[in-house]
């Protein structure tokens, strides 16, 4: 496994970042704006800021195809942005247009579709806002999605047909709904989670064993199976069996570890996820069993055990900080929670490397 | 450091360092809010039980976690009047300058002589771990504070009477 690339862009927590396809840009959300870092050698340097946030902006993401980046912050608005894709153009010009999402709460995730017609943005105001584009009106409209939510969505995920969303709440339900916008989606193939799908259908409902707060929901790359992670350090996968059936099976995974706060699919047999042990970790398994297989970081700490022992040091240590050791590094590459963790590169649903962020200002590439 | 006060820290914090497993929370009953949900107990679904862990009858922590803050409680050994009078004014000596000390809450909770209110904001500033340190530091050093004054305060007592007395 080769070391993974950190790039430290700041002292300040990342709510979240997003790549674009052409891995060029990343767009990280830091305080009440939107930076964004053009790739310069092995480097990020910072080529632009988007403002018009007026509170801490929560969420970021990037379409892969169009370039467009949508933005959400806790002042309730939501921002959309063409990207300017060479990065040798002008900054933005005028404010980024505003789409209403018509919701009195802070807007905490937002992700684009994968046929990135339409996103979705979950809010505090137990709605989630379901934004797609109406040429007659040349606006973009939300819909929402209310009915049996009863606290805050901490994530969203799409399905890969991109009408079928997962949503995890605080209030410890992780939901499946239907998203389906006539004249905009196509009818989606039937699946396990439904046949006919209406606006609002609620494909799935669960819980997890210790009904802990929702933190990260992933589709599995078929679609076919989902993951979800909960505030009670348990992973928790799902298969469905058919529409309005309970799921085949219901796999909690329980771990010692503290929280996880995001994860992903490799494949159909593999779960990376990370959170506030400050480094990702693995989980393998099928329907008949899942369990943890240890973490990615490389378990060798960076040789500043001994070394520091010896008596010069001690007395430096003593003089300059009234401390004889100093350790406040920790052993792992992020030095504080991870809040995302995303798919780099893929092939196939087979991720070759992914990139995670967090509280201390990084973001680094994993290989896998 | 005495037997039992070895596991009791370690206990205190172990709980610590899963309570603070916090992150940036907006408030969810009022507009363009953002605050401890600990305090403000608006959204029972956004607090979690609160955790005792005491070591006798006298010493006691209450970590009381939510989504975006934990409170931190301590009740710090008293064996007498002398003791309880000591702490007293060197907690509220710590808590008058509250703003200084970030965490500080400047109210203890009832049947406490301390408070922390440990937010996300000061997750995000400060390493957690060494927040956990400060607060296990915290805890180490006020005992053998206190019982220090109180032996200080004996011995000033005791020259004082003999002083006083020498007269006589």
């Amino acid at each position: 496994m080769a070391t993974p690339q950190v790039h430290h862009l700041f002292h300040a927590p990342i709510a979240d970042h997003s790549f674009s396809s052409d891995k060029q840009t990343l767009a990280v959300a830091r305080e009440n704006n939107v930076e964004l870092y053009q790739s310069s050698g092995n480097k990020f340097a910072l080529s632009d800021e988007l403002k018009g946030h007026e509170k801490t902006v929560t969420s970021v993401d990037i379409a892969p195809n169009s370039g467009r980046i949508v933005t959400c912050s806790q002042g309730y608005s939501c921002l959309q942005t063409v990207m300017p894709m060479s990065g040798r153009r002008p900054p933005l010009a005028g404010s980024p247009p505003l789409v209403l999402l018509r919701i009195n709460r802070a807007a905490t995730f937002v992700r684009w579709s994968p046929s990135e017609q339409k996103f979705a943005v979950g809010s505090g105001a137990r709605v989630i806002a379901v934004c797609y584009f109406e040429e007659e009106n040349d606006w973009w409209i939300s819909k929402h999605l209310k009915k049996p939510i009863r606290s805050t969505i901490t994530t969203l995920a799409w399905h890969p047909n991109s009408v079928l969303l997962a949503a995890g709440s605080t209030d410890s339900h992780a939901r499946v709904f239907s998203s389906f916008i006539k004249g905009i989606d196509s009818r989606p193939e039937p699946s396990a989670w439904g046949e006919r799908l209406p606006f609002n259908t609620i494909c799935g409902e669960f819980l997890n064993d210790s009904a802990g707060w929702i933190q990260g929901v992933a589709f599995s790359p078929s679609g076919n199976a989902l993951a979800f992670t909960g505030h009670d350090s348990s992973v928790t996968v799902v298969y469905p069996s058919a529409p309005e059936q309970p799921p085949r099976a219901m796999l909690n995974i329980s771990t010692r570890l503290l929280p996880l706060n995001s994860l992903i699919w490799n494949g159909e047999n593999e779960i990376i996820a990370a959170g506030h042990d400050c480094e990702p970790f693995r989980f393998h398994g099928d329907e008949s069993g899942w369990q943890l297989a240890g973490s990615l970081e490389k378990q060798t700490g960076d040789g500043s055990g001994p070394r520091e022992e010896s008596a010069l040091n001690m007395f430096r240590q003593m003089d300059l900080k009234g401390q004889t050791q100093v350790d406040t590094k920790l052993k792992s590459t992020h030095q504080n929670t991870v809040n995302t963790v995303r798919v780099y590169e893929e092939a196939g649903g087979q991720v070759r490397s992914f990139s995670t962020s967090g509280v201390d200002g990084r973001v680094v590439v994993w290989t896998v | 450091m005495s037997q039992s006060l070895r596991p009791y820290l370690q206990c205190v914090r172990s709980s610590l360092t899963a309570a603070l497993a916090i992150s940036n929370f907006a408030s969810q009953t009022s507009e363009r809010h953002n605050v401890p949900e600990i305090e403000a107990q608006t959204s029972p679904e956004l607090i979690l039980n609160p955790l005792t862990v005491s070591r006798n009858a006298e010493e006691r922590v209450l970590i009381e976690p939510s989504v975006n803050s934990v409170r931190v409680s301590i009740r710090i050994k008293q064996a007498d009047e002398i003791e309880h009078i000591l702490v007293h004014k060197f907690t509220r000596f710590l808590q008058q300058r509250a703003e200084s000390f970030f965490i500080l809450r400047r109210k203890p909770i009832k049947g406490y002589d301390i408070s922390f209110l440990i937010t996300n904001v000061h997750v995000e500033a400060m390493l957690k771990h060494k927040l956990v340190d400060f607060i296990i530091q915290f805890m180490e050093e006020v005992d053998k504070e206190i019982s220090e004054m109180k032996l200080f305060l004996n011995a000033r007592a005791r020259f004082v009477a003999e002083s006083f007395l020498t007269p006589f």
